[in-house]
């Protein structure tokens, strides 16, 4: 029998390499689209073509007759189904009925209209193309604020403004202090919608087991227990007979913290057909109807001091809903307003919101959820500032910062920051990039009529989400840790992870825990019948909240080891070590497959204890965390083409403690390449008709390798009080640092010519015209 | 159609449809799932295996067309349990975090090197043009490659 190992040697803070990836670089992982059953069939989805239309007629005769097809169904068969949910209440939301297949309208491209059920993927390909429908064609709205002007099409009759909610939050005395400011700057700032563009599109394959009553549901989700409750709701199916299995996920950056359409639609069409079925989304369809992010109009105002003092910030945030709300869509603007106030020190603050509807796919979580959004407001509106006072950017920031003496923070918004030391990255930050020196080499390049900027970006963010009482779904995260009897440990975590690596940092932390080696530890996650109720990866929580029940389930589990190590050794005076339970008197010891066994077999216990070695914790976090940091980029622009050359990236981020730095160094590059993305390149762009006219990989533009540059990761550690393993979150700081600093970069190099923003993406069209017209 | 073809070594000759894509033949045809499908549209990189000693993306290509080709996949790499050295850089050098574009994108960087032994960064990440990896801003990706040539080298 193999033997668990006793180890000194420590793992916590260790460039461990994941144990998540053998079978991944091998090809052997499983994927939804890697799993057969006996007996499967395949669905395609026919969708609607137009932004905006009625629904005269479908025909479906010739595609029920078509070669291997089983059954096509559309909006009138699925009626009974329970709607698409909304997560989020708030005063005067206004929801849509969100049907799982459209019954009378179609409200965006790529509307569900109908799914073709076949024995083969490639007829049920061929069999939705003899679908007819008639549609009857009426205008759409794609922009927020033309949806928001008068006589615009009205996305639902019903609501002929398209608000499709409105938000108010105000703190301090924000009138007082803009009669009284010398200065205040104003801005219109544009966060471009994107596609979140997981490599893996979405798929769902279900499996009703009818005798059973019960469906297995394997879909790519970050959530796979509220897909279970909420899936299981729309179905009327029993929860505890709902299984959901979240196999390997190639990536979801929030567009997989949703409860979808087709999770529901393949569920009822397994039950109807009695057999397998199994839907995969093509990636024309990841990109029209699988949720986007951002999409925000902001109109920033700041006031402040001739000093530079930040005295309040005013924002009217107008959030492109698109036709429906998905799970969270309501929820991610308000996120943006808690974080508007960034690292600074004002009590006064005022924010409205408003969400409009447009006839284009919802908007929802994506990577930082709207807190790239708010950083880039306040990150430029404090350049602006800075340029309009003409004070260095980096000394603005200095004297604004909220001080290292002033934790906990309590913000205008509501929030409590942990622990921080705000200059620290900062000033490590213009320390590595050379700093004086750019700035000097930038006065000789100018003179020389070149372009050249210096951006620096320093971000604040929420992560570890969070206290229940301010999530929808519940906050917490749970653990379960099994000593086997043979002394091997077996983690369930309720978190979700899908690239972040917590198959190795949670093992680095029980190893340490219980000092085995990692060889001894198998972390499991993504099934509803194995794993107690959890919420799920997503906000930088996984870690922060999931690892810290684990340290708690932990805890619980060494205390009972100890027990039955006492009782063994007849001692009342033991210790945890190296992965056995030592006498402190006689230096005798048992070793942890031992006690374990011990525990098992129960011919005798200690008192007041149960046999077996299983804990479970339920961690409900008593705040978020807030990691920060500060971005440079040093930018080169090429006069003659319009072309942005990053030349330096430097990134210090402060994420609390370090359980492994190989991973968050890749959390922290994979987070700017798409803070990148959406400075440069990335961004979904809807026609007046509500065509999606970047919806390929050809015409939507995503970081590839030669476009990328080096980026110099560093960090400056401030852990967090929150949690005993003193973690922050580090899975969206990259990419909520990043945008502003290029940006800044772009708009320091290009201000001689007198511009002072420029909206995303910077493409090198954008750029060019610029320069055509300031020359 | 009937076609024959090797597949890491193992021949298989099969009836298809003439409009059978390549990876739909690994991935349905010889159940070998560790190809990937991302774009359908040869964008990704996703699909690419080896064909006839050069990367290609298997999505748009059709099975027929590979007719007598013998073809490597990642599934292919790994010799009597002993990685491929560029799966072990990939591992080493955290050069994946989901894992799905890594297939691909392990068979596209064996190219590079097979083409340039020992590889200039900018050869690198021209090389990688072609295939997305959403996760890791492609920086330990770049490390696997250098570090697979460079153990290459020894």
């Amino acid at each position: 029998m193999a033997t668990t190992t006793t180890k000194t040697e420590t793992f916590v803070g260790k460039r461990v390499r994941r144990r998540e990836d053998p079978r991944l670089i091998t090809g052997t992982a499983t994927y939804v689209e890697d799993i057969q059953m006996p007996g499967m069939h395949y669905a395609v989805i026919l969708r609607s073509p137009h932004a905006a239309a009625r629904i005269r007629s479908i025909k479906a005769k010739q595609a029920e007759a078509a070669p291997g097809v089983v059954c096509v169904f559309t909006g009138k068969d699925t009626k009974g189904v329970g709607v698409v949910p909304c997560g989020i209440a708030m005063p005067d939301l206004r929801v849509p009925q969100h049907n799982i297949l459209a019954t009378d309208r179609v409200y965006f491209v790529g509307h569900p209209v109908a799914v073709v059920v076949a024995r083969d993927r490639y007829l049920a390909r061929d069999a939705a193309e003899l679908i007819e429908v008639d549609y009857d064609v009426l205008p759409a709205v794609a922009d927020p604020e033309k949806a928001l002007a008068k006589g615009a099409p009205a996305v639902h009759p019903q609501w002929p403004d398209n608000i499709a909610f409105t938000y108010h939050q105000d703190g301090g005395n924000v009138d007082k202090v803009f009669a009284e400011a010398d200065v205040v700057v104003k801005q219109r700032i544009v966060s471009q919608r994107l596609v979140p563009m997981a490599m893996e599109t979405r798929g769902v394959v279900a499996e009703w087991r009818g005798a059973d009553r019960q469906l297995n549901l394997y879909t790519s989700t970050q959530i796979p227990h509220l897909v279970r409750t909420l899936v299981a709701g729309m179905l009327g199916l029993e929860e505890n007979r709902t299984r959901v299995i979240a196999p390997e996920v190639g990536g979801g950056f929030g567009s997989k913290l949703n409860v979808y359409a087709e999770e529901a639609l393949m569920g009822f069409v397994s039950m109807r057909i009695q057999k397998p079925v199994k839907w995969i989304e093509s990636r024309r369809e990841n990109f029209t109807c699988t949720t986007h992010g951002r999409g925000h109009v902001d109109y920033y105002e700041i006031a402040a001091k001739r000093d530079g003092t930040i005295l309040g910030i005013k924002l009217k945030l107008i959030q492109d809903v698109g036709a429906y709300h998905q799970l969270l869509t309501p929820l991610i603007p308000q996120l943006s307003v808690l974080m508007m106030p960034g690292l600074y020190n004002t009590q006064n603050i005022r924010a409205d919101i408003v969400g409009v509807f447009t006839n284009c796919v919802p908007t929802d979580a994506y990577r930082g959820a709207g807190r790239p959004e708010a950083t880039h407001g306040i990150e430029r509106m404090v350049d602006i500032l800075a340029a309009e006072l003409k004070m260095d950017p980096a000394e603005i920031r200095l004297k604004n910062f909220v001080t290292k003496d002033k934790f906990p923070y309590a913000t205008a918004t509501g929030l409590m920051y942990d622990s921080g030391d705000y200059a620290a990255p900062l000033k490590k930050a213009l320390d590595l990039v050379g700093y004086v020196k750019l700035r000097q080499e930038q006065a000789d390049l100018r003179k020389q009529g070149k372009y050249m900027g210096i951006g620096i970006s320093t971000y604040g963010e929420i992560c570890a989400i969070g206290p229940s009482p301010a999530t929808p779904a519940g906050g917490w995260e749970s653990a379960t840790v099994k000593i086997e009897p043979s002394g091997k440990i077996t983690i369930l975590t309720g978190a979700c992870p899908h690239g972040q690596g917590e198959e190795t940092t949670f093992a680095q932390i029980a190893a340490d825990e219980l000092g085995v080696g990692l060889d001894d530890i198998l972390v499991t996650r993504g099934d509803t019948a194995v794993v107690q109720y959890g919420i799920g990866t997503f906000g930088s929580r996984a870690t922060a909240v999931g690892g810290t029940a684990l340290y708690y389930a932990l805890q619980d589990l060494k205390a009972k080891i100890k027990k039955f190590g006492a009782m063994l050794l007849e001692s009342d005076d033991v210790t945890l070590v190296g992965g056995q339970v030592v006498c402190n008197k006689t230096g005798k010891a048992k070793p942890l497959q031992e006690i374990a066994g011990a525990s098992y077999r129960a011919l005798k216990l200690p008192p007041n204890t149960e046999p077996g070695l299983i804990a479970t914790r339920f961690w409900e976090p008593p705040n978020f965390t807030f990691p920060f940091g500060a971005h440079i980029v040093v930018t080169d622009i090429d006069s003659e083409t319009g072309q942005i050359k990053v030349r330096r990236y430097v990134a210090v981020d402060d994420c609390g403690n370090i359980l492994n730095p190989l991973i968050v160094d890749g959390q922290v590059h994979g987070g700017v390449a798409q803070g990148l993305g959406q400075a440069l390149w990335e961004q979904a762009v809807y026609d007046d008709n509500g065509q999606l006219i970047t919806g390929e990989l050809t015409d939507y533009a995503l970081p590839r390798a030669h476009l990328m540059p080096w980026i110099e990761s560093h960090h400056t550690c401030t852990p967090s009080p929150v949690n005993p393993l003193g973690v922050k979150g580090v899975g969206e700081a990259g990419t909520i640092g990043c945008s502003p600093a290029v940006v800044n970069s772009a708009v320091d190099a290009l201000s001689p010519l007198g511009i002072r923003h420029i909206d995303m993406p910077l493409t090198p069209e954008k750029i060019w015209k610029l320069l055509a017209k300031k020359n | 159609m009937n076609i024959n073809l090797t597949i890491n070594g193992k021949n298989y000759s099969q009836d298809v449809e003439p409009r059978l894509l390549l990876i739909h033949f690994l991935r349905d045809v010889a159940g070998l799932t560790g190809t990937h499908i991302g774009c359908e549209t040869s964008l990704c990189g996703a699909c690419t295996v080896e064909l006839n000693g050069k990367a290609i993306k298997s999505c748009t290509m059709f099975a027929v067309q590979a007719n007598g080709a013998e073809i490597v996949t990642v599934e292919g790499l790994a010799n009597d349990g002993k990685l491929d050295p560029m799966q072990e850089a990939f591992w080493n050098e955290h050069g994946l975090q989901c894992g799905f574009c890594t297939p691909g994108m392990i068979m596209a960087a064996k190219q590079i090197i097979d083409r340039h032994p020992s590889p200039t960064e900018d050869e690198i990440r021209h090389g990688l043009e072609g295939n997305v990896c959403r996760c890791t801003g492609y920086q330990h990706i770049v490390n696997a490659v250098k570090a697979a040539a460079a153990g290459a080298g020894k």
